[in-house]
């Protein structure tokens, strides 16, 4: 009985956080746009592919490097293929490495967050180390190296883009563990007798899901960045994948005559990622009580 | 003061073991035969076999790791499986051009994202103020290395201003640095709009006004000076970003640096040369976040005291 009305109370309390962060998310222009964008272009990515009339992998010498027209609304490239075709096609492949790479890191950065948070001590030390070590490697350079050994393909570069993720999650997920394990009623849940699972999932996770949230938004916009980049070095998706960095990649050596093969799979790239860092934006501000003030 | 430097020293440590565990570990996560793919997939298993025992992998795993330690203690990095060279023989001529242009970078980012950040923080909610923020957006939103070639196409073919590649005249160093110290800037130039922000509405400054202190004093001597010290922590992150950036921007500028080096050793399957150019990558890095904590805590203390 008692568990009962607690899960009731928890619910009611969630839905009137979700109305209230809707609210102020619909008040935030720039999230908003940037949230659109985002449904936009996973309609794009689903739809998108059936209603192109260009097949994006066929080989046509005879319309290469073709300027913008009306047939081919943004030129072809050096193999005759729509580069528009190329780059709706492209959609879903970028959105699937944000998503996935991201989900990867969340999955082992945020248990990994909750233990040192919630456990402290020894747990913490370790797991902090471990995530100290990660995070010791600049930048993008972790994920080159792990898709230097694995091979270039999508699946590996989600690999390792996710493992690059990990730290940001773990080292978010912790401090927020932390603060909330302190609470008084987390205290009063442990003294009924519930047990740190019970704790962990009903009480701890509830509350940092906005951190996380956030954190996911925020990452799929680097995940698609650096995959991009990983893509561009060769080391990612292979032609003749239409992935806008392999794109930008085999662009290149056109570019100086035909500036239209490297400058629109870079637009594209910029304004995905731009819609995910407005959404990213625009979500901590709605969900982070400090920066509302 | 010196208790914390010492104690940070020895935190660096124990990551610096993790690292070169991790980057050991590189070869041994090549799917199939480190040995076999190094040598080629054509090699005849003679050539594979002397190429193993070249690079000790018929040794149990804690040996090789071992061993490995012992010789990078040493100061050696192995040796390329390309060349005859050792691993620091290929590094040594590279790596200060790519040292120069991940500072060059920086102090182009901080100039850049610190007057954009003030001037927005000034003139807030203002034009100026959204429009430097969205380029900030914008910014930070970009691929660099597509930055880098939209500005090889505007300046160095349509406009033939500067260089499009190379490395070692003023001239060719300005492009890769833009490339590079964009989006750190726009990084920068948003915190510190946020420090400083926060700082205009400290009671202090209320009290610098109150005093009759004309507004540039107000801002840039008791406003700038205390919204820098946020601004310190993402310098660290920020060089992390410039690091790994180099790798992009000297493979879209030519540039013959250690980034560069990398992706031609990957390209050429040398992995102890990759294994090197990540470890000395790494160990940068972990040097500058340590001077970037110290001299984080050292302004912090000197804001305390005060």
């Amino acid at each position: 009985m008692q568990g009962i009305k607690e899960a009731d109370s928890k619910a009611v309390k969630e839905a009137s956080n979700w109305n209230l962060i809707y609210k102020r998310l619909k008040k935030n222009k720039t999230a908003l746009i940037g949230g659109y964008l985002i449904l936009f272009f996973i309609i794009v990515a689903i739809v998108g592919p059936l209603l192109t009339v260009h097949d994006p992998l066929r080989v046509d010498y005879s319309t290469k490097l073709l300027a913008p027209s009306s047939e081919f609304w943004l030129g072809t490239d050096h193999n005759g293929r729509d580069i528009f075709t190329r780059l709706i096609h492209g959609m879903s492949i970028t959105l699937y490495i944000g998503f996935l790479s991201v989900l990867v890191g969340g999955m082992i950065g945020v248990p990994m967050g909750i233990l040192s948070g919630y456990y402290g001590k020894l747990l913490d030390t370790v797991i902090m180390r471990a995530v100290d070590v990660l995070l010791a490697f600049p930048g993008i350079l972790l994920a080159i190296a792990l898709v230097s050994v694995l091979g270039g393909s999508i699946n590996n570069v989600i690999i390792a883009v996710g493992i690059f993720s990990i730290p940001g999650f773990a080292r978010i997920v912790r401090g927020t563990t932390m603060a909330v394990s302190k609470l008084e009623y987390i205290e009063a849940v442990r003294a009924l007798g519930a047990s740190d699972l019970r704790i962990i999932f009903l009480h701890v996770l509830p509350n940092i899901v906005s951190p996380i949230i956030v954190q996911a938004t925020i990452r799929i916009a680097i995940a698609i960045l650096i995959a991009s980049g990983l893509s561009f070095l060769g080391l990612g998706a292979q032609p003749p994948t239409p992935e806008w960095g392999a794109m930008l990649s085999q662009g290149r050596r056109y570019m100086f005559d035909h500036p239209h093969v490297a400058l629109f799979p870079g637009l594209a790239i910029v304004t995905v990622v731009l819609a995910f860092n407005l959404f990213g934006d625009g979500l901590r501000d709605a969900l982070d009580p400090r920066t509302k003030a | 003061m010196l208790q914390f430097i010492v104690r940070r020293f020895f935190q660096t440590i124990p990551v610096i073991l993790g690292v070169t565990l991790l980057v050991f570990s590189l070869i041994h996560l090549i799917p199939g035969d480190p040995a076999q793919i190094m040598a080629g997939e054509a090699a005849p298993e003679a050539t594979v076999e002397a190429m193993r025992e070249r690079l000790g992998l018929n040794d149990p795993l804690h040996v090789q790791y071992v061993r490995y330690m012992g010789n990078l203690i040493q100061g050696d990095l192995g040796q390329s499986v390309r060349s005859s060279r050792s691993v620091v023989e290929e590094i040594q001529p590279r790596i200060m051009i790519t040292i120069r242009l991940a500072i060059y970078g920086m102090i182009l980012s901080i100039i850049l994202g610190l007057i954009a950040g003030v001037v927005s923080a000034v003139r807030r909610y203002g034009i100026l103020d959204a429009s430097l923020m969205l380029a900030a957006l914008f910014g930070f939103s970009m691929p660099n290395f597509w930055l880098g070639l939209m500005l090889i196409k505007l300046m160095s073919i349509d406009l033939a201003l500067l260089p499009p590649s190379g490395w070692g005249t003023w001239q060719q160093a300005i492009l890769p640095v833009i490339t590079l110290g964009t989006g750190g800037a726009a990084i920068i130039a948003r915190m510190t709009r946020s420090s400083m922000l926060d700082v205009i509405n400290q009671d202090y400054i209320r009290t610098a006004r109150a005093k009759g202190l004309k507004e540039r004093m107000v801002i840039y001597k008791h406003g700038l000076k205390n919204a820098l010290i946020p601004v310190v922590t993402v310098v660290g992150i920020e060089m992390g970003m410039l690091l790994s950036g180099t790798v992009l921007a000297e493979t879209v500028f030519a540039v013959n640096g250690m980034g560069r080096l990398a992706i031609d050793a990957i390209r050429a399957r040398d992995f102890p040369l990759v294994q090197g150019i990540v470890l000395i990558f790494a160990l940068i890095f972990v040097g500058v976040n340590l001077v970037v904590d110290i001299s984080y805590r050292y302004l912090n203390k000197r804001i305390e005291l005060n």
